[in-house]
């Protein structure tokens, strides 16, 4: 796809930007037959296909796929949940659970060879997930204190001398209400579009270079290379990110439970 | 810019979301939410409550069959100690017994030997007073002999001394 782009560009390099994630549907005119939207499926293929598989026949002694699948899982319902919430936490924990290995598949398809596209460099599905954040957090905090219990503790903080009001009480507002599923969006959003940016700066350059005069030519190994190493670098963001935005999930989650701040 | 993409992707904001892919997204994510939640979840969950009651039912067994065998020790302990009381008791009682018995033994045995020596005082007491009553008899006859024989026969010095033997006799019998 890229490869096409880049040949159509013509003459001259031209660096990669937003166009490159603006893949064309497969199917002329059709909104869902795009290459984001496929490997959403296929992500929710794969994952469930690996856990419906190592957790088949689970056993107290675990097999070694039902160990891998355990693990992930038991990260997730130990490290995030029970440690971040606490006793309610298992209420919690196939929603976090989902979240982490939707956004872990979906990043890591960033440098899966012929995938190569991390589906979250389309803000639309980090919005989505934001949004499902978002409203449970807050549900979560209503029912447990009721709405305006809820609305109180969020507006003011006990301990603050009364006209510090007038500043805190919009902030915390906006932090509940905009800052959180923004930057939550934002931060995923924009780890896997500079990541995919970045490699495709490299390995579109290093190909680029390749075609030049001879000096260019021995230069070119070395864009690869970096190109390489950034791959890797790229795992660990992809790792990296989807555990930030299920922590912080758990977090928001955690303090709409607790009964004061 | 290519006239492909730029047909495909009008809005080049990459913070402009996609309707179809909120769509998508949403969907997916429930999809996967659902079958999670409802096969895997439960399952590991299950394969977890029993890996616990597993670890804790060894404890557990292992808790109990411990305190049986103190409540074994303890109750071997007690009988020992019960059996070494019985013991003690029984000794104490064949020490009295032993005692009393030996005490109507030889109550006993004085009695026998009093009475051993009652008869054989008696038996005794018999024979001598039989053998009074023929010394007497013989004294008598032995003393008749003896006069015929003094008057018979001339007398020395014998008959003197045997004259003093007879008065001497007949002093005993008056004695007596």
């Amino acid at each position: 796809m890229v490869f096409v782009s880049y040949a159509a560009k013509g003459e001259g390099f031209n660096p990669p930007d937003a166009g490159d994630f603006n893949l064309p549907p497969f199917i002329e005119g059709n909104e869902f037959a795009t290459k984001p939207i496929l490997l959403v499926f296929l992500s929710v293929l794969l994952i469930s296909v690996f856990f419906i598989i190592s957790s088949r026949k689970a056993a107290v002694v675990p097999s070694k796929l039902q160990f891998a699948g355990e693990s992930i899982y038991s990260f997730v319902r130990n490290d995030l949940g029970r440690e971040v919430i606490g006793h309610e936490f298992m209420r919690f924990v196939p929603y976090l659970f989902t979240l982490f290995t939707f956004i872990l598949v979906n990043n890591i398809f960033g440098i899966v060879p012929l995938i190569q596209f991390p589906t979250m460099s389309r803000i639309s599905f980090p919005y989505v997930l934001a949004a499902f954040t978002f409203f449970i957090f807050h549900y979560v905090g209503i029912r447990k204190q009721g709405f305006f219990k809820y609305m109180k503790e969020i507006m003011f903080l006990p301990g603050i001398p009364k006209p510090a009001y007038i500043l805190i009480t919009p902030l915390e507002l906006a932090t509940y209400f905009l800052v959180r599923p923004m930057t939550l969006s934002l931060r995923l959003f924009a780890n896997m579009f500079a990541g995919h940016l970045l490699l495709l700066v490299f390995i579109l350059g290093g190909e680029h270079l390749l075609q030049g005069v001879i000096g260019l030519k021995l230069v070119s190994p070395f864009s690869f290379l970096i190109g390489i190493a950034l791959t890797f670098f790229e795992f660990m963001v992809q790792c990296l990110q989807a555990y930030i935005f299920t922590l912080l999930t758990a977090l928001y989650i955690a303090g709409a439970l607790a009964d004061e701040h | 810019m290519n006239s492909i993409e730029l047909a495909a992707g009008e809005e080049l904001n990459p913070l402009i979301p996609h309707t179809a892919e909120i769509i998508v997204g949403f969907i997916a994510f429930s999809l996967l939410y659902m079958v999670l939640r409802r096969a895997v979840v439960p399952r590991f969950e299950k394969a977890f409550a029993e890996r616990t009651d597993a670890i804790q039912g060894g404890m557990e067994r292992a808790e109990r069959a411990q305190r049986e065998a103190e409540a074994a020790l303890n109750q071997y302990k007690s009988q020992l100690a019960d059996a070494r009381g019985e013991a003690q008791t029984i000794r104490e009682e064949a020490r009295v017994q032993g005692a009393a018995i030996i005490e109507e033994m030889r109550a006993k045995a004085q009695e026998e030997a009093a009475r051993i020596t009652a008869s054989a005082q008696a038996a005794i007491e018999a024979e001598r007073q039989q053998a009074v009553n023929s010394l007497r008899n013989e004294v008598g006859a032995l003393a008749t002999e003896l006069a015929s024989k003094i008057v018979g026969e001339a007398l020395d010095d014998q008959v003197r001394q045997s004259r003093i033997v007879d008065r001497f006799l007949s002093d005993l019998e008056k004695s007596k």
